[in-house]
């Protein structure tokens, strides 16, 4: 995987996430049946280009409808991805990632997320429990239905994707942004701003898409190895690892989105990825 | 962790979302993801 060049893979992701065309010519969202399925990434579905479904909006969707508090389809659909790629997906295949690490390419001193500031990193599952599974199903209107919570309040992809072309596209639309779009621009003007000094601070700390497929990190079929007898701890890897992660130490560190930089870095050649785990001749250590 | 008990795990994810899956589409999930999808949801886009 290290191998193949990231970015190409991230902007075909990105163009297959949003290849519907019509939709931003026309200013019409498309209706096939491919929105029956998930895309791996965070893509809004609301975008006029998107082709596939969002995980965490479907997600939401279910368990705010009024027959449902919990989707096996959509938790399916993430064990099965989870299971195999992990957050490959967040490092390979979404395109807010990728809008993300376009924008840390503008030339600007950079920060890191260390010390107290790592700890941040836990926020991303609070929002996954209480925006995504429990308001939805819990607060409710008069009809049973629940809200997207965080859709509706959080995410700045949504605004990007959705909001944005529909605002220029539709001036019915346009007339009914308020406060709330305000609200949500002011977030997606934040997570720009932190983005051009912080790699991937959405991912980092916010997206509760990245932290389901962090919870598979220990168990993915995809995954990285150390050979124990190569490694000298040179610390070359986590001087290039833009996540901070310490790779010699956790290569499959739930925060690692698998971009393949400490593979690259390693001058003695004592990291690798590879699917399941089969006949190790040296000894090595994935934890 | 030991590598075959991870296998283990990781073969009996890939069961179960299998499992799930199939679950969710017989309980008609599907449509409520697309009837969702197929419709601009003005909640998500800071519009409703």
């Amino acid at each position: 995987m290290a191998s193949l060049n990231r970015r190409w893979v991230q902007i075909i992701a990105a163009i297959g996430s949003n290849g519907y065309w019509p939709g931003f010519r026309d200013g019409a969202i498309y209706q096939g049946n491919l929105k029956k399925v998930c895309v791996p990434g965070l893509n809004c579905y609301s975008c006029p280009g998107a082709l596939g479904s969002c995980p965490i909006g479907s997600l939401q969707a279910v368990i705010g409808s009024i027959n449902y508090t919990v989707s096996f389809y959509i938790i399916g659909f993430l064990t099965l991805t989870g299971s195999i790629m992990g957050r490959l997906v967040c490092g390979w295949l979404c395109p807010f990632g990728l809008i993300q690490e376009l924008f840390y390419k503008i030339p600007t001193p950079k920060m890191r997320l260390k010390g107290l500031a790592a700890n941040l990193k836990y926020l991303k599952y609070v929002i996954l429990a209480v925006f995504v599974l429990i308001l939805p199903a819990l607060w409710v209107n008069s009809a049973g239905m629940g809200a997207p919570a965080f859709c509706k309040y959080i995410c700045p992809a949504g605004t990007l994707e959705g909001g944005i072309p529909w605002v220029l596209f539709n001036a019915s639309l346009r007339s009914a942004a308020g406060f709330l779009f305000v609200w949500k621009m002011v977030l997606l003007v934040l997570t720009v701003t932190f983005s051009i000094l912080i790699f991937r601070p959405f991912c980092r700390v916010i997206c509760p898409l990245g932290a389901v497929y962090a919870l598979f990190a220990p168990v993915s079929l995809y995954r990285y190895q150390i050979d124990e007898h190569r490694c000298t701890r040179c610390g070359t890897c986590v001087k290039t690892c833009k996540m901070d992660v310490v790779a010699f130490e956790k290569p499959n560190d739930p925060e690692c989105i698998r971009c393949g930089d400490c593979i690259k870095s390693c001058p003695h050649g004592a990291l690798r990825s590879e699917f399941f785990i089969l006949n190790n001749s040296a000894p090595t250590t994935d934890d | 962790m030991d590598n075959k008990l991870r296998q283990r795990i990781s073969v009996g994810l890939l069961a179960g979302s299998g499992l799930l899956i199939s679950l969710g589409i017989f309980r008609g999930e599907v449509g409520i993801v697309f009837s969702k999808a197929i419709n601009i949801c003005l909640e998500c886009i800071g519009l409703g």
